[in-house]
């Protein structure tokens, strides 16, 4: 067993574009996947997700880089030779085909035993909790049930790595909660590496161990949930994931852990944490994210904080939105910089003020590392 | 509302209409009321005349006589006509066979490129409808006969030393009727090919099948209905036709299109030749139902 399940090393892809020129859907890409991981493809539509795992799955080639399955180069090695399976977007399951036989399809490419057909493809239907529909025409399937035929068909194989495009896409809300839950339940019991392609940033925060956001071709950043979350290392990033708030500055001063930044268009600073390298007097963006606020009256003084301490500010409430277990705010920051803030709603009362109201004067702090200084790019 | 029915009083009568007018069935009935007398006149009418003339029998001038009695039907039992009839079957399911073997992947590559060629190829293979359809067998006379091209070519080229007998054989016919055909093939296979998703495709060969599996496992099945439709296309006109087995098959190639034009024209004749059209529609019926039933062509179709 080598180091990755799969690697992709430099990979580019571009095509030819029906109005002349050329498309680059996937632009010097460089992942490398874990065995028994849940991997996740993260980014907006066209971002070039579906061209990356085409390419692992065989459907398309490379223009340059190379892709490696187990540490062997793939090159031009067409699907039906690959030890990886996709579920596809819309299932594609064979219509003229009962479910029993669209998962003995790959076995039967296999040929594998008739017994051993019958034995492993029940055992497939029943992990997916589709025992007894084996007789049925997949038209006859509710979208949900679609689904986990699809997924069915392709684990039968037991493939080294299961490629998953949007899965859940073309399920309601409520199934598709589910269905995640069951996929990462499937997922850590049988230990095959998922690939998994999705636009919805919190079914991936939600079930990948590692997450690669992608944006116009280009990998921007390669984590775990959290480190995605909390520490972007980029402003498409922090916006993509998540909410925030973004200010923009200078930076004014440099110490080992933490970076002054004046705002523009005020005399306010903010003290953050840098996530990239900077030099006194660079152009930045602060992002900071509404539930890493607090909002106080004139607390602060009575704990004995000074309001002279970095990154506690007054404030005036524009607008408050009571959405129960939070309360979202839009404050007043001056020099017409407007932030939205997070609380939560700690404690039950019939008081309205514990809910904010606009016009109120109030302060606001936020702890240096919720204070993110991201690089500005053009 | 019972009380309103039972008496016919000119509310009633009213009230009558007001209700058909209402009823689904009677709206129904009303809508496709066009396309019923239609097919009465074109299809109805004129079939129950060809029954009728069937059971009737021919005078001695050639006029009908209104005798009621099955003669026609004992006489198509005479061996001379079973065999025209099995020959008849014969052609016409070489012909089918013959255009689904030289139209499946004619369809399949048409499928295949890109869309905007796909309208020119299509176009392409309309074109030849533009001709009149005894002008285009004429052509053939003249590249099928003894003098004709394909023998001067192949003479030409040393391929064959003497000329080869095709014009006025079966093979003749055959040629003649699966390139008149063709099209009725083409047409709904490239329909059924061109509708398969190259998902499906795709999915195959992530599953392990190579490109024959894949065909034979996916293509070939999604395609059926397709080839379903353009055999009954084919077969059945192919079962009448009398055109070309006269131009191109000589005086040796009756099929029963043949027959029953020879009676209705020549012999003059016209129950024995209804009885002998029955007999044709009779069993092209048997043929198609069990054709489709077979294939499972009404689920399919629904694809
Ligand atoms: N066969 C193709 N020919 C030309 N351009 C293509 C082709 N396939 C993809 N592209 C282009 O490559 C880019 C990336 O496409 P891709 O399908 O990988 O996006 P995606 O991230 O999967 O998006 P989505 O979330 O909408 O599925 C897009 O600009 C797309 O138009
Ligand atoms: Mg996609």
């Amino acid at each position: 067993m080598s180091q990755f399940a799969v690697e992709l090393r430099d990979v580019v892809k571009r095509f030819p574009n029906p109005a002349g020129g050329e498309i680059t859907a996937v632009n010097h890409a460089t992942l490398q996947i874990n065995h028994g991981e849940f991997f996740s493809l993260l980014g907006p539509s066209g971002c070039g997700k579906t061209t990356s795992l085409r390419m692992v799955a065989g459907f398309e080639w490379p223009t340059s880089g190379e892709i490696f399955i187990d540490g062997k180069p793939m090159g031009r090695t067409p699907p039906f030779l690959r030890p990886v399976n996709t579920v596809f977007q819309s299932y594609a399951l064979f219509q003229h085909m009962t479910i029993f036989q669209n998962v003995a399809f790959g076995l039967e490419m296999e040929r594998v035993s008739r017994q051993e057909i019958q034995r492993r493809v029940e055992a497939a239907l029943e992990m997916v909790q589709l025992s007894g529909m084996g007789s049925r025409k997949p038209r006859q399937l509710s979208g949900g049930q679609q689904q986990r035929v699809a997924l069915a068909r392709a684990l039968v194989k037991r493939p080294a790595v299961l490629l998953l495009d949007e899965p859940l896409g073309a399920l309601d809300l409520k199934l598709r909660k589910e269905m995640q839950l069951e996929l990462k339940a499937l997922q850590e019991q049988v230990g095959i590496t998922f690939i998994y392609v999705t636009h919805d940033q919190e079914e991936a925060l939600t079930m990948s161990d590692r997450i690669a956001v992608m944006n116009q071709g280009n990998v921007l950043q390669i984590g775990a949930p959290v480190e995605i979350y909390e520490r972007p290392n980029c402003r498409f990033v922090a916006d993509f994931i998540g909410e925030t708030n973004f200010l923009f500055g200078k930076v004014k001063a440099i110490d080992p852990d933490f970076v002054t930044v004046s705002l523009r268009g005020s005399e306010r600073e903010l003290l953050g944490i840098p996530l990239g390298k900077f030099h006194p007097g660079q152009e930045v963006v602060v992002s900071i994210r509404p539930e890493k606020m607090r909002l106080f009256d004139d607390t602060p003084l009575k704990l004995g904080v000074s309001p002279n301490q970095p990154n506690c500010f007054p404030i005036r409430i524009i607008h408050t939105m009571y959405i129960g277990s939070d309360t979202r705010i839009v404050i007043d920051f001056g020099s017409g910089v407007q932030l939205n803030v997070w609380e939560q709603n700690h404690l039950s009362t019939l008081d309205a003020l514990a809910y904010y109201a606009p016009g109120q004067e109030l302060w606001v702090t936020m702890r240096p590392e919720n204070v993110l200084i991201l690089p500005e790019e053009e | 509302m019972a009380a309103e029915t039972s008496a016919i009083t000119p509310t009633s009568r009213f009230s009558l209409i007001r209700r058909l007018r209402e009823s689904s069935k009677a709206q129904g009935l009303a809508l496709i009321s066009p396309t019923l007398i239609y097919l009465l006149f074109t299809l109805v009418l004129p079939l129950l005349l060809v029954v009728f003339l069937s059971f009737m029998t021919r005078g001695a001038y050639g006029n009908i006589v209104y005798r009621v009695n099955l003669d026609n039907y004992t006489r198509l039992m005479d061996p001379l006509y079973l065999r025209i009839l099995g020959y008849s079957l014969a052609t016409a399911a070489l012909t089918t066979v013959g255009t689904i073997l030289i139209g499946y992947p004619l369809a399949y590559y048409i499928a295949r490129t890109p869309p905007r060629q796909r309208s020119i190829y299509l176009f392409l293979i309309l074109v030849p409808f533009w001709t009149n359809f005894i002008i285009r067998i004429y052509a053939w006379i003249m590249i099928l006969r003894t003098e004709g091209l394909l023998n001067s070519f192949l003479l030409k080229i040393g391929f064959i030393q003497a000329p080869l007998e095709i014009l006025y054989t079966p093979t003749a016919v055959l040629i003649g009727m699966v390139y008149e055909f063709l099209p009725f093939m083409v047409l709904p296979l490239y329909t059924s090919l061109e509708k398969i998703e190259p998902a499906q495709l795709e999915a195959a060969a992530d599953l392990g099948a190579r490109p024959h599996m894949a065909f034979l496992r996916v293509t070939l099945p999604l395609s059926l209905p397709g080839m379903i439709a353009g055999s009954i296309l084919v077969f059945i006109p192919a079962m009448g036709m009398f055109v070309v087995p006269d131009l191109m098959g000589g005086a040796k190639t009756i099929l029963v299109g043949n027959l029953i034009r020879n009676q209705f024209l020549t012999a003059r004749d016209w129950p024995f030749g209804a009885a002998a059209s029955m007999l044709l529609l009779i069993l092209t019926l048997i043929f198609t139902l069990f054709y489709t039933r077979r294939a499972g062509f009404g689920e399919e179709l629904l694809v």
